[in-house]
């Protein structure tokens, strides 16, 4: 059975749909990523998860027990905050304790619990500092210590990076990762930054305007997105809206920005006439000064964008429509700008979207 | 600061102490002078501290008036009962204040303009005015015991007037609003995440009060008892219009030194004598406060 179980959830602000009737199951164990924009209503599921926030409607299950109505003092979930909430007014070892002492834990299991929290974090030694005494970075560490010190069934992280500079977020990514896998507790971690959720979770949900957009691994989300704005979002991508036409012997799509008709990948079974969407990710795209044999687009390069381990390079169709390329290297050796070249992908690296 | 040099530097560091010293500390120095002299009849009331004697200037000031204050037991008396009813007024004020602080910073801010805008509103009365018109509410044909008549809970009027209860109502209901204004400000700049930390980490809400509401408020409720508790102890308005017999506060003391038996001198000691009394809480808060703000 999976250890948290949400059905048919809704909570309204005024007139405003926060989260709109979500249903979502989370396995033991998994380290799951609640992805959106921002007022995608990912945080307010999260709270009505913890129980800061009350449902409209729907249910809560964790881990057999039904937490719906239950106040937040007796869920068996604790969260780490964005603002990571230390009490300012107790030194870190007091701030790990305060969750172990409302339960009225012996004194010096208290303490070996939390030697063993700051040894988990890497902040042994810092027992006696005071919240506005540490780092950014060190503040984060004290704040998951806190929350973690209860051992709770689930954990919840609300945009647990945001805060830090760019190297302490990566850093700290991968000793998430390595915290969640030694303490084996569930993880459901709220973030708008989908290279933070791709790289982090075993299973990732997108949410958009208070609904869930899809849910999967992090390859399925990439590799397969199931709507337009999952394809926008995750990533980069090319995105060709146009009507589904017969083409030479298997189903194509009119393209109404190239003003021609595109192949899909082969075996694709729709009905035609319908609209759809092809997307290709950039780094699919081909880029080539002589035309290609098979279907390929003629474009002038727009810009080239060096990004280190490769470039991104920006070029413009024949009727104006602005496309993108991952090349790996620096490609300003063998492309300019305003040069012409043949952009074409292999047809299985499409996904067709009619949502 | 680089562009104001070392002299202008100094006066804009220099305009408040000026300021201080001319309005505060000079006053309290020619009320200390007066509190060193001996009572006379003339003006000024008081014999002058140095005069001319038979070798020249001589020191003619006198502790006596403090002398006075130490061995008749009617100023310690008068001064135990103004602490301990400015005490009891600014712990009643805490509790009844607290609740409305709180309620004050958690509503939205539409209301929240309105709630502060209603504790303001008493201030745009005479404190005077709103003095006596507790009398009219109070006296035994006032309008409480009139309605409690009316509605048959008492048979004969209540001694609502000039006793220790009206004194106290009349002390808690000048100074609610000192109380509430520094605990609002306090409670509003409260981090609202770290109450809900409290809940989520098992705090109960007593315990998420006791455990983190009420330790960070706590500059605020220091400030909300100092601007009660002072004003309080001194107060003369509301034990003589509110007071009875019984009711023994300093300022009345003084009230009557002054004006009735025109002591100045004895009046000063015990304006001394008050004030002194008075600062050692106050430092005391404000070592509180800085620590507070240190950390």
């Amino acid at each position: 059975m999976a250890l948290l179980e949400i059905a048919g959830i809704s909570k309204r602000f005024g007139a405003t749909a926060a989260v709109d009737d979500v249903s979502l199951s989370i396995e033991r164990g998994a380290f799951y990523a609640l992805l959106g924009p921002s007022g995608c209503g990912k945080t307010t599921l999260l709270r009505m998860i913890a129980g800061l926030d009350a449902p409209d409607g729907g249910r809560i299950v964790v881990d057999g027990t039904d937490v719906t109505r239950l106040p937040p003092y007796e869920r068996p979930v604790n969260m780490m905050f964005q603002s990571y909430a230390l009490f300012p007014h107790m030194d870190v070892a007091r701030n790990i304790a305060f969750g172990l002492r409302q339960e009225r834990m012996d004194g010096r299991r208290i303490a070996a619990r939390v030697e063993e929290m700051l040894a988990l974090v890497q902040m042994a030694g810092y027992e006696r500092r005071r919240p506005h005494q540490l780092s950014g970075g060190q503040r984060q560490r004290v704040a998951l210590a806190r929350a973690l010190a209860k051992l709770p069934k689930l954990l919840l992280l609300d945009e647990p990076l945001a805060a830090l500079d760019r190297r302490l977020r990566a850093e700290t990514r991968l000793e998430l990762i390595g915290i969640q896998q030694r303490v084996g507790i569930t993880f459901l971690v709220v973030t708008h930054d989908q290279e933070e959720a791709l790289s982090m979770a075993s299973r990732v949900a997108v949410m958009n305007r208070g609904r869930l957009a899809q849910t999967g691994t992090p390859a399925e989300i990439y590799e397969r997105p199931a709507s337009r704005f999952v394809a926008d979002f995750v990533g980069e991508m090319n995105l060709f809206e146009g009507e589904l036409t017969a083409g030479f012997n298997c189903l194509a799509l009119a393209a109404r920005s190239l003003g021609r008709q595109v192949p899909l990948p082969p075996g694709t079974k729709l009905p035609e006439g319908g609209a759809a969407a092809l997307a290709v990710r950039p780094e699919k795209m081909v880029l080539s000064d002589v035309r290609p044999a098979g279907f390929a687009i003629a474009a002038a390069v727009s810009s080239i964008s060096y990004l280190g381990g490769g470039s991104m390079i920006h070029f413009t169709t024949e009727r104006g429509m602005l496309l993108k390329a991952y090349v790996p290297g620096a490609a300003s050796d063998h492309l300019r700008r305003g040069m012409a070249v043949w952009a074409s992908w292999p047809l299985e690296a499409g996904v067709v979207l009619t949502q | 600061m680089t562009g104001l040099g070392r002299i202008g530097r100094l006066m804009l560091i220099g305009a408040p102490f000026l300021w201080l010293a001319l309005f505060f500390l000079l006053p309290l120095l020619i009320v200390v002078k007066i509190s060193l002299a001996e009572s006379k009849i003339g003006i000024p009331p008081y014999t002058p501290l140095l005069a001319n004697g038979s070798k020249g200037l001589e020191w003619r000031g006198t502790l006596a008036n403090y002398v006075l204050i130490a061995t008749d037991s009617l100023y310690l008396r008068a001064y135990l009962g103004s602490i301990g009813n400015a005490a009891l007024a600014t712990a009643l004020c805490l509790v009844i204040g607290y609740p409305i602080a709180y309620a004050i910073a958690r509503s939205p801010s539409v209301r929240r303009q309105l709630l502060l805008f209603l504790v303001i509103m008493p201030f745009w009365t005479s404190f005077l005015i709103r003095v006596y018109a507790w009398i009219a509410i109070l006296e035994p044909q006032g309008l409480l015991n009139q309605l409690l008549i009316a509605l048959g809970l008492v048979t004969a009027p209540l001694p609502l007037l000039n006793n220790q209860f009206s004194v106290q109502l009349g002390l808690v209901y000048s100074y609610l609003p000192f109380m509430i204004l520094p605990l609002y400000g306090s409670l509003s700049r409260l981090d609202q995440s770290l109450v809900e930390a409290a809940a989520d980490l098992g705090a109960r809400p007593l315990q998420a009060f006791l455990g983190v509401i009420l330790p960070l408020t706590l500059p605020g409720i220091a400030a909300g008892s100092l601007l009660v508790l002072i004003p309080a102890a001194g107060e003369f308005v509301i034990p003589d219009l509110l007071g009875g017999p019984g009711t023994l506060m300093i300022g009345k003391v003084l009230w009557d030194e002054f004006f009735n038996n025109r002591d100045w001198p004895v009046a000063a000691a015990v304006a001394v004598v008050l004030v002194a009394a008075l600062a050692l809480p106050l430092l005391a808060a404000q070592r509180f406060l800085e620590r507070e703000h240190a950390a």
